[in-house]
């Protein structure tokens, strides 16, 4: 007597060759809320099935009934690996809608900050590669130079993850020596850090044949799956907000924009590299241009725009004007002019943009996010199909799939 | 060069009076047509070797109660790479029967952005592969971003907020 005699197997089960594996919704090698219904053949994948959903939390429907400030931290819970540009992406669209022309110092300072966030981004989903390839190190050395910029911020705004920074026509204060000593500190270290990360990967013979020709994505399908940002770049299409549709004053800045062949994870990551040195070069361009500001002209940080912009703490205490301006803000009493617009800024994931239907009112009658990691998901089956699962893993996080942004 | 009054030519040369409302919000070309003929207005601005509107940037609806008749828009915002000009095509349909065709045939991607659609705003897309809700639960039986579904008012009163230390 064999010992299989004892099992008994549903009816029908010995006929099914295939193995049905559930990825998630809580695994630790995805990195966020997601579930992936995997048909495996052996390790082969034959079939995904991705649910999303898992935190989401109504933004667009609790956008019809708040005030613009009050939208602003919702945008922080997008992409909450580079929350400033969702940020900026948001006052960007309130000031196109509202007709408000920021001065050049403000342009300048957000693209600081924006570049600072896309470093921010890069670097954890670069190194998040690396540790789903093996490789812990490179994640761990990173992170202290992530805590920099979480510093800038911290300076700027007084919080890091959620930041919240930034007001309609520029920023909440000045920046201040320790902001500019800090991000001096930065912008000496960092490019020896990113030197030895890339080192740490680059030809390393584990990590390329790991990344090389696994998640690949043709140029043609990257762009009808309307792939954005360094995903689609890595398939070889140079497109990028910044240099088609420029704003706050991205013309004034020489940059190139990194481009793939292939669009597989080697790739991708090989683009996302880049662009952190275009970033430093962005943001030393920037930081140049911000010192070449003398006098009063040097003090400016935000538009004159009072209906919009939130005045000074110290104002409201003591002027009259401030306080009625700062209670009508608060208190979401100001009404905005009619109009439609879409404004979309370069995100450290793609085109995060904004769809934005006023009818006249306090708050917004329609407001839609395009979500790029909403949108680029939908491809991973046809990037995996065939693949073995522990590519799927590696495309996954070379995706920089992040949940919020997805479940909005 | 590639105008929005080239555009509007081009399309009103195909489309007769079918194509109507142009206007330039924030200088993005914006026009309607009737719903029966999304994919056609669709297919002609992605063959057309002028016009190459080959990217869906994004897709979703809008819904305006007191429209009678046409409460629910469908907005298309549709990219030209090459020439990179932008523009935003509306269809809208009537709330009873929400029946527009899609787009998945054109755009693979159209296929999350449709489902998202439906989801949130009951527009049944004619020949999708797989229209099922996305983001909310697969039991609920509304549509939550309709106008008919209030967010709760701030200021009432007659709730009991005991537990939470403001009763």
């Amino acid at each position: 007597m064999t010992e299989h005699e004892h099992i008994r197997l549903p009816e029908g089960s010995i006929e099914k060759t295939t193995t049905t594996l559930n990825l998630g919704p809580t695994h630790p090698a995805t990195h966020g809320v997601f579930q992936n219904i995997l048909e495996l053949d052996g390790e082969r994948i034959v079939s995904a099935e991705q649910t999303v959903g898992y935190i989401h939390r109504a933004f667009e429907k609790l956008a019809e009934r708040r005030p613009l400030y009050q939208i602003t931290p919702l945008t922080d819970r997008l992409n909450y690996c580079s929350s400033p540009i969702n940020n900026m992406g948001w006052h960007i669209t309130c000031e196109k809608l509202l007709g408000i022309k920021t001065p050049k110092r403000v342009d300048y300072l957000r693209v600081i900050i924006m570049e600072l966030a896309r470093i921010s981004d890069h670097l954890i989903c670069n190194s998040i590669v690396g540790v789903d390839t093996g490789a812990y190190t490179g994640f761990l050395y990173v992170m202290q130079y992530r805590e920099l910029i979480y510093e800038i911020y911290e300076e700027i705004c007084g919080s890091r993850l959620t930041t919240n920074i930034g007001r309609i026509g520029g920023f909440e204060r000045n920046f201040t020596d320790v902001a500019f000593q800090r991000l001096d500190k930065f912008l000496a270290e960092y490019p020896k850090v990113l030197k030895e990360f890339i080192n740490l990967f680059e030809r390393n013979r584990i990590f390329i044949e790991r990344t090389q020709r696994t998640g690949g994505i043709s140029a043609e399908r990257a762009l009808n799956y309307s792939f954005t940002g360094p995903n689609l770049r890595a398939a070889g299409v140079d497109y990028d907000v910044r240099v088609h549709t420029p704003y706050s004053s991205y013309e004034d800045f020489q940059f190139n924009v990194p481009v793939g062949t292939t669009g597989d994870n080697y790739d991708r990551w090989q683009v996302r590299n880049e662009e952190m040195w275009e970033s430093l070069s962005i943001i030393e361009q920037a930081y140049k241009k911000v010192q070449e500001f003398k006098g009063a002209e040097a003090e400016v940080f935000h538009a004159d725009v009072p209906e919009y912009y939130l005045p000074e703490k110290e104002d409201v205490y003591t002027k009259m004007e401030a306080l009625i301006w700062h209670f009508k803000i608060i208190m979401g009493e100001i009404d905005i002019p009619v109009g439609e617009v879409y404004s979309s800024v370069e995100g450290a994931n793609g085109e995060v943009g904004f769809y934005l239907i006023s009818d006249g009112g306090r708050t917004p009658y329609r407001l839609h996010f395009r979500r790029p990691g909403f949108i680029y998901y939908q491809a991973f089956e046809e990037m995996t199909k065939g693949s073995m699962m522990s590519d799927a893993i590696i495309t996954m996080s070379s995706l920089n799939l992040i949940a919020g942004e997805i479940d909005a | 060069m590639l105008t929005n009054e080239v555009i509007k030519q081009r399309l009103i040369e195909k489309f007769g009076e079918q194509v109507t409302a142009f206007s330039e919000p924030y200088g993005m070309l914006t026009f309607e047509a009737p719903k029966e003929l999304n994919l056609k207005v669709l297919n002609f601005l992605f063959d057309d070797d002028e016009l190459k509107f080959r990217f869906l940037t994004d897709l979703q609806a809008v819904h305006y109660p007191d429209n009678k008749g046409r409460e629910l828009a469908v907005v298309y915002h549709l990219h030209n790479l090459v020439d990179n000009v932008r523009i935003r095509f509306k269809v809208f349909t009537d709330i009873q029967t929400p029946d527009v065709y899609t787009a998945t045939g054109l755009f693979s991607a159209a296929n999350w952005m449709e489902r998202e659609t439906y989801d949130f705003y009951g527009v049944n897309f004619v020949g999708h592969p797989n229209l099922k809700r996305i983001l909310n639960v697969d039991e609920m039986d509304y549509f939550p971003l309709r106008k008919e579904y209030p967010l709760e008012d701030q200021t009432r009163i007659d709730k009991d907020d005991e537990m939470f230390g403001r009763g």
